[in-house]
């Protein structure tokens, strides 16, 4: 029978099935972070339990930790201090490898685990995380759990779990010059609607995303847990071996072969069955950004802000007039020229190489706006490092915008790093829900190159005007 | 984990749809190394206004609903992370029971591990619900997991559907950890399989 990529990885990890067809499901990569691991460790050592693969396991700090240069010093902020001292003892007394925050190794779980080559295709990787999504872009199936589950792969190296249903998005034609990877995931967002793969994994296929880089489909499979799928995947290619090759933790020689034979055999056969297809075309995407508290709420930057009076139903209009409200927005304004306080240039969803290059590319010889504070955030030490020795934070220190160190930072506010209530922010983050950046925040989630955009001209901007 | 079994109890009435884990915990207090104590920073956001007063117009800062161990939702509730700490700040709330039209998958399957019962019901039935949750304390909703019903203060019976095997857990306060460890030997087995290619982990 024919299968899908999905099919294909779940066959290969099924250890059992229960009667009610709950499978007992093989983890081959379990990413451990401060925040959700504090409560799965303490029930380990309440029930005697032992880590059962510390070699299927990494732990890294990410989300509460400071991104300033003085943080090696210690952390002044005493709940995320014993936050982080908490998963430094249990990655000690379990024996869990760690990358500390003196590593430059260290990052969100997010890019770290495919930049080490820890996340491969055809593997299951979780992490107490929702955005464990991002990790499908290689190919493998990757999806965020609760806490319990954290323990549960700990304890046991398997999840109880039931299969998903297909879900295929694909993109045809070409993205026009100056869209990204997060162009086309927000425009498919902004298409199905944050519940439109619920119950579902997204499989993104089709000409558009076969030419993007590794760090556009890292990007996509990011926010697939924003449009409500717990996973998303994209097929393995030269694209994704090339890139695999050579990081520290991915096979080497004879093994690397031997993966990649395999690797070949797990795309999705012709003919396999998806529950839901959906289709966009490539070409049709302008530069997106968000204007509400949802990322569905989202528009092409040259388009204007919705009118909730023409929303039929009632509930729906009663939430766009909340979202307008939070966000100081009027119906029908455009939504270029919209003023900025902050800008946030990273988290998972934006802070690779790529990324980097591309805010830099705009603002090379600007200078940001008055008035307007710009964070730019590398994904991990080795990005920061990379980017550091090809010019492009001299770029952002000479723009006037802050150059800091790796980590979850302003994208959910558990760092010193928030806006203040009122505030506006264009973000390359991934949500913009009322508060995530900090309480009474206002977020616009756009790509790198618009946020660089927003910042050198202190207005939500087209950024294809300035390159 | 606690059983659940059936629940006779006030009903909350929360009328929105997509209620996301930052509105039903925020994130600045997701930095506790416990399970317990978050019921006081539930929905934080809306419940309190800047100064950290009660906003008396907000569902549970009602008298009629402080002791509410039902919320009755909109649709997509508990979407956004999988922050566990979300259903554990409901549990120490009080809450036992979520019914909406739709729930997140991850949220959906958080509650199950820690004796939360999440009930899913057709968008028209769930606004009755909220239409009797709406009556307070004079109204009580109960539900029966056995029998797989929601009934109304009426006494109407509204049946639900629910996962055979989650179900077996939440009646029994199953740990999924010990259910798993039957199969031991399977996993044994399946990892004597490992690809020679794989590479561990080791060395960091
Ligand atoms: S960068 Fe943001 S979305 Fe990504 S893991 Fe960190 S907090 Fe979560």
């Amino acid at each position: 029978m024919s299968r899908t990529l999905f099919d294909k990885i779940w066959d290969a990890h099924v250890v059992d099935r229960l009667e009610d067809g709950t499978c007992v499901l093989y983890i081959d990569r379990h990413l451990v972070h401060e925040v959700t691991s504090p409560q799965a460790f303490e029930g380990l050592r309440l029930a005697g339990r032992k880590v059962r693969r510390v070699d299927e396991t990494i732990a890294v700090v990410d989300h509460n930790i400071p991104t300033d240069a003085d943080r090696l010093n210690g952390i002044n902020e005493p709940e995320s201090k014993l936050q982080i001292e908490t998963l430094e003892a249990n990655v000690a007394a379990f024996g869990v490898p760690y990358f500390p925050v003196s590593d430059a190794r260290q990052g969100i779980v997010h890019v770290i685990g495919p930049e080490q080559g820890i996340s491969l295709p055809g593997f299951t990787i979780v992490c107490g995380d929702s955005h464990t999504s991002t990790h499908g872009a290689l190919g493998a199936l990757a999806f965020g759990i609760g806490t319990s589950e954290v323990e549960h792969v700990l304890a046991t190296q398997t999840l109880l779990q039931k299969p998903a249903k297909n879900m295929l998005v694909r993109v045809d034609g070409v993205l026009p010059p100056g869209c990204t990877g997060k162009d086309i995931v927000l425009a498919i967002i902004g298409k199905i609607g944050t519940a439109g793969g619920t119950g579902h994994v997204i499989e993104f296929g089709g000409e558009a995303i076969r030419a993007l880089d590794m760090a556009g489909r890292l990007t996509v499979c990011n926010m697939s847990i924003e449009a409500g799928a717990r996973a998303g995947l994209i097929a393995p290619d030269e694209t994704t071996f090339e890139y695999i090759k050579g990081r520290p933790y991915a096979p080497k020689g004879a093994d690397f072969e031997k993966a990649v034979a395999y690797w070949k055999t797990l795309p999705s056969d012709e003919g396999a069955h998806y529950d839901k297809v959906v289709v966009l075309n490539a070409a049709e995407i302008v530069p997106q950004v968000t204007w509400g508290t949802s990322p569905e709420a989202v528009i092409p930057i040259t388009g204007t802000v919705p009118d909730p009076q023409a929303e039929p139903d009632e509930a729906r209009r009663a939430q766009l007039q909340q979202m307008l409200r939070y966000m100081d927005l009027q119906p029908g304004q455009k939504i270029a020229g919209t003023k900025v306080d902050v800008v946030f240039i990273g988290s998972c969803t934006n802070s690779r190489i790529e990324d980097m290059r591309a805010a830099a590319a705009v603002a090379k010889g600007r200078h940001v706006a008055p008035g307007v504070r710009v964070l730019v955030v590398p994904g991990s030490g080795l990005v920061k490092a990379q980017a550091e020795a090809e010019g492009l934070a001299k770029i952002f220190t000479d723009a006037g915008f802050e150059w800091r160190e790796a980590g979850c930072s302003m994208c959910l506010g558990m760092n010193p790093d928030k806006l203040t209530p009122g505030q506006r922010c264009a973000s390359t983050s991934n949500r913009n829900f009322e508060g995530r950046q900090g309480p009474g925040g206002r977020t616009h989630l756009l790509s790198p190159a618009m946020a660089a955009a927003a910042a050198v001209t202190g207005v939500l901007t087209d950024a294809r005007e300035l390159v | 984990m606690d059983k659940f079994t059936r629940l006779t109890a006030p009903a909350a009435p929360l009328n929105l749809a997509n209620v996301d884990t930052d509105k039903i915990i925020p994130a600045r207090f997701l930095k506790t190394i416990k399970r317990s104590g978050l019921g006081k920073s539930l929905f934080a956001d809306m419940r309190y206004n800047a100064d950290g007063s009660e906003n008396p117009s907000f569902v549970l800062n009602q008298p009629k609903y402080r002791q509410a161990q039902i919320l009755v939702a909109g649709d997509n509730f508990g979407c956004g992370s999988s922050r566990e700490h979300a259903p554990w700040a409901l549990l120490d709330f009080g809450i036992r029971c979520v019914i909406a039209p739709s729930f997140a998958d991850i949220f959906h399957g958080n509650c199950f591990k820690n004796g939360i019962l999440p009930i899913v019901l057709p968008a028209d039935v769930c606004e009755q619900l909220m239409d009797d949750a709406a009556q307070g304390t004079n109204a009580r909703l109960t539900i029966d997991l056995e029998k797989q019903v929601v009934v109304r203060p009426d006494g109407e019976e509204i049946h639900f559907e629910v996962d055979a095997f989650r179900k077996h857990c939440l009646l029994n306060g199953l740990d999924d950890i010990g259910l798993t460890l039957e199969h031991a030997a399977a996993i044994d087995a399946y990892e004597a399989k490992t690809p020679s290619w794989k590479p561990a982990i080791n060395g960091v």
